[in-house]
C-alpha cells in the first residue's frame, strides 16, 4: 500500500542511500504488490455465498460479485471529486483570518 | 436503592486536580495516574442502581444517578485521563494538567447526572475548563481560538439553559430521561446538545479550536466534549428521527473538510465531527443494537481519536511542524510514532482485528436491521471514506509521501508509553471485544467476526485505499484552509462591525462637533451680552442714572396727579 509516487524532494541523495521506499526503482514493485492485495481480497467472492441485508425490499444488489470493492473504490472517488468541486469554492489562503 | 454515602465520581478529579499545581515530578505522575484509577473504582464500586437525592428548592435534584450507560462513558473518561495525564505529564504545564482534570472530572460528573440541573452545572464547567486547557498552550492563535470556542459553548449553554427551564415548566420535572423533541423546552436542550456534539450548522469550533492547543491539550480535548454530548443524546434523545440526516450531514461534512486540509491535526479534528456522525445517526435510529453501537464506537473511538492525536502532537512536539506540506518520511526516524498513527489510522478506518472492526459495524448492522437501504448505502460509503481521509491521508502525509528532509527522534519514553498502552487497547478491543460488549447499555447479540464480514470490510477498506492511491495527484496538499460556517463569525460579522465602527464613529464625529459648536454658540452669546464689552456687563454712568430717577419721579407724579 506504501509507493512513493511523487518525486522525493531529496533527489540530490544518491539513490543507494535513500530508503527502499523511495527508490524510483521499486515503484513498479509497489504497485505491483497492491495489485496483488486487491485481487487477494477479491477471491474469496468466488467461494463466498453473500446473504444480501435488503433482500425483501428487492434490493439484491450488496449480494453480487464483488459489490464491496466497486463501492468502495468508487464511493471514494466520489468523494475526493466533490472535494475537489467544493474546494474550488471553499479554498482560502491559509493566512486568510490572520490579521 | 437510595445509598447516603454516593460520592459523585466525577468529583474526585475536579478537587483532586487542584493539588496538582502543588506537586512537582514523580508526585505529580503519581496523582495524575491515581485520580483516574480512582475515579474508576468509585465509578465501578458504586452499585448498580445507586442514586443520590437532594432536595434543592421544591426540586428534587439527584447528582449521582448510575446507570449503564453513565457508568460506560464515565469508565472510557477515565481510561482517557490516565492515558492523557501520562502523555501529558513530561511537558505540559500545570495550568493545563490541571483545566484539562477537571474538565475529564467534570464529564464524568456529566455521565452520573441524574437531572438536568446537574448536567448542565457540569456541562458550563467543562466549557471553561476546556477553554482553559486552549489558552495553556500560550500562543495568539490559541488565545483568539479559546475565545470563540467559548463563545459558542456559551451560546450552547443558554440555549440549553432556555430549554431546561422550559421543559421544567412543561412537565414539571428535572428528571434527566429520554425525552422526543416534540415541545419548544425539548427542542432546545437538544439543540444545546448538538451543539456540543459538533453538529451543523456550528460544526467548525472543532476544527478551528482543537488544533490550537498544545500537543497534549488536544489530545485531552477531542476525547470530552463532544463524546459528553453522544452520551446526553444517547440518554436523553435515543430514536429522535431528525438524528439520522444531522448525523450524516456531519459523516460526510467530516470526511470532505477533511480531504481540503493541510494541517494534520485539523484532519484528525474534522474526523472527530465523521465519527459522531456515525454515532448521532445511530442514536437516531434508536433501537437496542444502534444504542449499543453508538456506546461502543464511542468508547472505541475515544482511544483511537486520542492515539492519532498522540502521533500527530509527537510529531508537533518533534518537528514544531503541522502541515502535511511541511512533513513527510518521518517514519526513518520515527518508527515508534509512526507505527502507533497507523494502528490508530486502522482501528479508526474499522480494519478487521481493531476496535473500530468490532463497534462500527454494529451501526451499520441496525441500519440495515431497519430496513433503511440509504443510510445504509450512506454508511458503508462513509466507512470507505473513513479510510480515506483519516485512516490513509494522515499516516501517508505526515510520515510517508515525499522525503522532507526531516530526521526528528521518537518522543520521549512517557508519550511512547502512552501511546503504546492505547495501541495495545485498540487491538485488545478487536481481538476480544466481550468485555467491552458486556458494559453495554443492552445485552448484545451479535458476531463481528464472520467470513461474510472479514471478507466485505477488507474489500471495501483495500480499494477505498486503491482510490486514494490512484487519485493521489488529486489529493495533494496546497498551502490552504476551507471556508466553514465559522467564516459567518471569523469574516463577516467581522466586516461589518469594522465598517460599522468606520460609520458610526464618522457619525459620532459630526455629532460631537455639532454639539461642541452649539456649546460655542453659548459661550459666544454670553461673552458679547456679559462680557467686558457686553451691553449687560458696562458700568452704569452716573448721568444715566439721573435721568432714569428724574423719568421714574416724573411718572409716580403723572400717576398721582391722574
Amino acid at each position: 500500500m506504501k509507493e512513493s509516487s511523487q518525486g522525493p524532494r531529496t533527489a540530490s541523495q544518491p539513490e543507494t542511500r535513500k530508503h527502499w521506499l523511495y527508490r524510483s526503482e521499486n515503484l513498479p514493485k509497489l504497485w505491483v504488490i497492491q495489485i496483488v492485495i486487491l485481487v487477494l481480497a477479491v477471491l474469496p467472492e468466488f467461494f463466498l455465498h453473500h446473504h444480501p441485508h435488503f433482500e425483501e425490499s428487492g434490493f439484491v444488489l450488496d449480494g453480487t460479485f464483488g459489490f464491496y470493492a466497486w463501492y468502495g473504490f468508487l464511493s471514494c472517488a466520489g468523494m475526493v471529486t466533490l472535494a475537489k468541486i467544493l474546494g474550488i469554492f471553499l479554498k482560502r489562503k491559509d493566512t486568510y483570518y490572520d490579521e | 436503592m437510595t445509598s447516603e454515602l454516593a460520592f459523585p465520581p466525577g468529583l474526585i478529579m475536579v478537587l483532586g486536580a487542584i493539588l496538582i499545581p502543588f506537586l512537582k515530578g514523580r508526585s505529580r505522575l503519581l496523582l495524575l495516574l491515581g485520580l483516574p484509577v480512582l475515579t474508576l473504582a468509585a465509578v465501578w464500586g458504586l452499585p448498580a442502581d445507586a442514586s443520590l437525592k437532594v432536595a434543592f428548592l421544591d426540586y428534587m435534584i439527584e447528582p449521582v444517578r448510575s446507570t449503564a450507560e453513565g457508568r460506560l462513558f464515565a469508565t472510557i473518561f477515565a481510561i482517557m485521563a490516565f492515558a492523557g495525564g501520562l502523555y501529558a505529564h513530561r511537558q505540559a504545564s500545570a495550568t493545563e494538567l490541571t483545566a484539562a482534570f477537571v474538565y475529564a472530572g467534570s464529564a464524568i460528573g456529566v455521565t452520573f447526572a441524574g437531572d438536568l440541573l446537574t448536567l448542565f452545572v457540569f456541562w458550563e464547567i467543562m466549557a471553561f475548563a476546556s477553554m482553559l486547557v486552549i489558552w495553556s498552550a500560550g500562543t495568539p492563535g490559541a488565545r483568539h481560538a479559546g475565545y470563540r470556542y467559548l463563545l459558542i459553548h456559551l451560546l450552547g449553554g443558554v440555549i440549553l439553559m432556555v430549554g431546561i427551564v422550559a421543559h421544567v415548566i412543561e412537565s414539571g420535572s428535572l428528571a434527566f430521561t429520554a425525552m422526543q423533541p416534540d415541545s419548544f423546552g425539548n427542542w432546545l436542550i437538544l439543540i444545546g446538545f448538538l451543539v456540543n456534539a459538533g453538529a451543523p450548522p456550528l460544526s467548525a469550533w472543532i476544527a478551528d479550536a482543537y488544533p490550537e492547543a498544545s500537543p497534549s491539550g488536544t489530545v485531552f480535548l477531542s476525547a470530552f466534549t463532544t463524546k459528553t454530548a453522544v452520551f446526553a443524546l444517547l440518554v436523553g434523545f435515543p430514536g429522535a428521527g431528525i438524528l439520522v440526516p444531522i448525523g450524516l450531514y456531519m459523516v460526510f461534512y467530516g470526511i470532505i473538510y477533511a480531504l481540503l486540509e493541510n494541517d494534520m491535526r485539523r484532519i484528525l479534528a474534522y474526523s472527530i465531527v465523521n465519527q459522531v456522525g456515525f454515532m448521532v445517526t445511530a442514536i437516531g435510529i434508536g433501537t437496542e443494537i444502534a444504542l449499543n453501537g453508538a456506546a461502543a464506537h464511542a468508547f472505541a473511538h475515544i482511544i483511537y481519536k486520542a492515539l492519532l492525536l498522540m502521533s500527530a502532537g509527537s510529531v508537533l512536539l518533534m518537528t514544531g511542524k503541522r502541515k502535511c506540506t511541511d512533513l513527510g518520511g518521518l517514519f526513518q526516524s520515527m518508527p515508534v510514532t509512526a507505527i502507533n498513527g497507523i494502528i490508530g489510522a486502522l482501528a479508526i478506518s474499522a480494519f478487521p482485528f481493531t476496535s473500530g472492526f468490532v463497534t462500527k459495524s454494529l451501526e451499520t448492522q441496525a441500519a440495515a436491521n431497519e430496513g433503511m437501504l440509504l443510510v445504509w448505502l450512506l454508511l458503508l460509503a462513509a466507512s470507505a471514506g473513513v479510510f480515506l481521509h483519516a485512516g490513509i491521508k494522515f499516516p501517508w502525509f505526515v510520515f510517508f509521501q515525499k522525503d522532507s528532509g526531516l530526521r526528528p527522534p521518537d518522543p520521549p519514553a512517557s508519550l511512547r508509553y502512552a501511546m503504546w498502552l492505547f495501541s495495545f487497547l485498540c487491538i485488545a478491543i478487536g481481538l476480544y471485544p466481550y468485555p467491552l460488549y458486556a458494559i453495554l447499555p443492552y445485552p448484545v447479540d451479535y458476531q463481528p467476526y464472520t467470513v461474510e464480514h472479514l471478507v466485505t470490510q477488507f474489500q471495501i477498506l483495500l480499494f477505498a485505499g486503491f482510490a486514494f492511491f490512484v487519485m493521489l495527484k488529486q489529493m495533494r496538499r496546497t498551502l490552504t484552509i476551507s471556508l466553514d460556517f465559522d467564516w459567518f463569525y471569523r469574516k463577516f460579522l467581522k466586516e461589518i462591525s469594522n465598517e460599522f465602527t468606520l460609520r458610526t464613529s464618522a457619525a459620532r464625529e459630526q455629532r460631537e462637533e455639532q454639539v461642541w459648536s452649539a456649546v460655542q454658540r453659548l459661550i459666544d452669546n454670553l461673552y458679547k451680552h456679559h462680557g467686558p464689552q457686553g451691553m449687560l456687563a458696562r458700568n452704569w454712568p452716573t448721568g444715566s442714572m439721573v435721568i432714569w430717577v428724574a423719568v421714574l419721579l416724573g411718572l409716580s407724579l403723572t400717576l398721582y396727579y391722574i
